[in-house]
């Protein structure tokens, strides 16, 4: 399946590409942020590919913990891949939007604080696959389903946590617009998740055949 | 020349036209007036209009990061399935090398 | 279900009588706890004042560290002697495991975190008797969410290799909402005037987090556990 898939999403993922700087700097100039609000549209789009990762890595954990289908074990490593590399688009352009529009680096506005901690509990999954040790597959999964219900806790958590505060200056939080621009470019991104997630799960499943190939080399001997 | 080496010399011309549109793309931006409307939204209005972070620098590295992660991703996605096939291929052989040369020992 | 409560008796019986021989986890998760309080407490304390709003802070980064410790030692303890095999072995509902863990966990956890927020109401100066029953409520939802996720991540790395830093590397990322909502009840309760509909929202949210997460971890118990 995925030997066809992947050209079609890889094509789709091209289109992409291409129209999106087409689309982006032919959208119209956002009236008190100028010029780097442009930056937004892969922001956006960015944590958009990032939820739809986290999504896959829930369900795909739920799957395995509870019905041991080996594939979607290898669809959730891949999936978690996915989350970390999406957030860290999300993590970079954020600041770099912020430096101009609020003076500083990080200025701890609630998407981006949600981020990064789910930015840290996608890498604590990846850390515990790779120095977990035999058995860790069962575990991550278990984490993967925490993670995934953690989403609406983080965000309520953090938003009340940033809106409480009185702040010493107007600072806005990171805006939401709409426009063909901006779904271009989340359609786009999760199109690149989605095409990168089935690259990523072959991997997983030729290491799969090859430690299976192994083990009856060793049985051989 | 191989499949494989076939196969990665169409993708790095692949990549390089998308880069390549992307930056035909981009350079209009640098077209664009860079202090559009942007005095009195930051919350240092006081500071006078040459301290402030010029925005386009800002906006290429944003797109040029997105794109380098993406990218860079994928490249290693295709080293390490790379990597992969080669041991299977090796693993392969020897299974069958060891099926030719009999049972037992 | 009195089959069940029997059995999560029977663990927390059998985790407090091993506690009572030699009162090792008890005393030094309480030491570590006071020494923690102490560490921040000359972090946060300027010219002889403590740093607006540090008390909260300082109180609940006190209960996660001093709550990983207990958790760590709590299974341990499992792993000497396959203990921990032979409880799994046992013809009980693995949930009820579980839920003896996190009773006896908890227990100690009151009992440490009594004298913690004792240091912290001393240190700095926080109106600790103004509204107690809030306050208790806050410690007592906070501590639940913190340690249900706890034990279930304690549990499943007790044969992992490197579970002493996993732990941690795990679990406070994942428990941050509850930091958060704990933080920042408790910042809102210590105010001279408190809004207390704010720390009516805040105790809601943390009741939720321990509804959830508690369900999700009893959900989860016996397939993350089961080879």
């Amino acid at each position: 399946m995925t030997r066809r898939l992947f050209p079609v999403l890889a094509g789709l993922s091209l289109l992409f590409f291409v129209g999106a700087p087409v689309l982006i700097v032919r959208a119209p100039y956002e009236s008190t942020m100028g010029l780097v609000q442009k930056i937004f549209y892969f922001h956006f789009a960015g944590w958009m590919a990032m939820f739809l990762a986290i999504f896959v890595l829930g369900i795909a954990s739920i799957i395995f913990l509870f019905r041991r289908i080996r594939s979607a074990d290898q669809l959730a490593v891949a999936a978690a891949e996915q989350a970390v590399i999406f957030g860290l688009i999300g993590l970079i352009t954020g600041p770099l939007w912020g430096v101009k529009a609020w003076g500083v680096w990080w200025q701890w506005d609630a998407r981006l604080t949600m981020a990064v901690i789910l930015e840290l509990i996608l890498v604590a999954y990846l850390l515990l696959r790779q120095y977990g040790g035999p058995g860790s597959d069962r575990l991550a999964a278990g984490l993967g389903i925490f993670a995934m219900a953690n989403v609406p806790f983080l965000y309520i958590s953090t938003e009340i946590w940033r809106t409480v505060h009185p702040r010493t200056s107007v600072v806005p939080t990171l805006p939401v617009d709409f426009g063909l621009p901006l779904w271009w470019s989340v359609a786009g991104f999760v199109v690149i998740c989605l095409a990168m997630l089935s690259a990523r799960r072959r991997l997983e499943e030729q290491r799969a055949t090859l430690d299976e190939l192994y083990l009856a080399l060793e049985d051989e001997a | 020349m191989s499949g494989r080496g076939r196969r990665a010399r169409w993708l790095v011309v692949v990549i390089l036209a998308v880069v390549l549109t992307g930056t035909w793309g981009e350079s209009t931006l640098w077209a664009q007036p860079t202090d559009a409307a942007q005095d009195g939204f930051v919350p240092m209005d006081e500071i006078p209009p040459e301290e402030e972070l010029p925005a386009a620098p800002l906006v290429m590295t944003a797109y040029a990061v997105a794109w380098a992660i993406v990218i860079g991703y994928l490249w290693t996605i295709w080293k390490r399935l790379g990597n992969v096939e080669k041991e299977l291929a090796d693993v392969g052989r020897r299974v069958s090398a060891g099926d030719r040369a009999g049972t037992g020992a | 279900m009195t089959r069940f409560l029997q059995v999560v008796w029977l663990v927390v019986r059998k985790d407090l009588r091993v506690e009572s021989r030699n009162k090792e986890m008890l005393v030094t998760t309480l030491f570590f706890a006071v020494s923690c309080v102490m560490v921040f407490a000359f972090a946060f304390v300027r010219g002889g004042r403590a740093v607006d709003g540090a008390a909260a802070g300082v109180l609940w980064i006190a209960v996660a560290f001093a709550g990983t410790l207990a958790l760590g030692r709590a299974f341990e303890r499992e792993r000497y002697q396959d203990a921990l095999r032979g409880l799994l072995l046992a013809p009980v509902d693995r949930p009820a495991i579980y839920l003896g863990k996190l009773s006896g966990l908890l227990l100690l956890l009151a009992v440490v975190e009594l004298v913690v927020v004792l240091m912290v109401a001393l240190m700095f100066q926080a109106p600790l008797f103004e509204h107690p029953f809030r306050m208790l409520a806050l410690l007592a939802l906070g501590t639940l969410g913190f340690a249900s996720v706890g034990t279930l991540f304690s549990a499943m790395l007790v044969r992992t290799r490197s579970r002493a830093v996993l732990l941690p590397v795990l679990l406070y990322p994942v428990t941050i909402p509850v930091l958060i909502m704990g933080v920042s009840g408790t910042n809102v309760l210590w105010q001279p005037e408190p809004d207390l509909a704010m720390v009516q929202l805040w105790t809601s949210l943390l009741l939720f987090f321990d509804v959830v997460f508690l369900t999700l971890a009893l959900w989860t118990f016996e397939p993350v556990m089961t080879e």
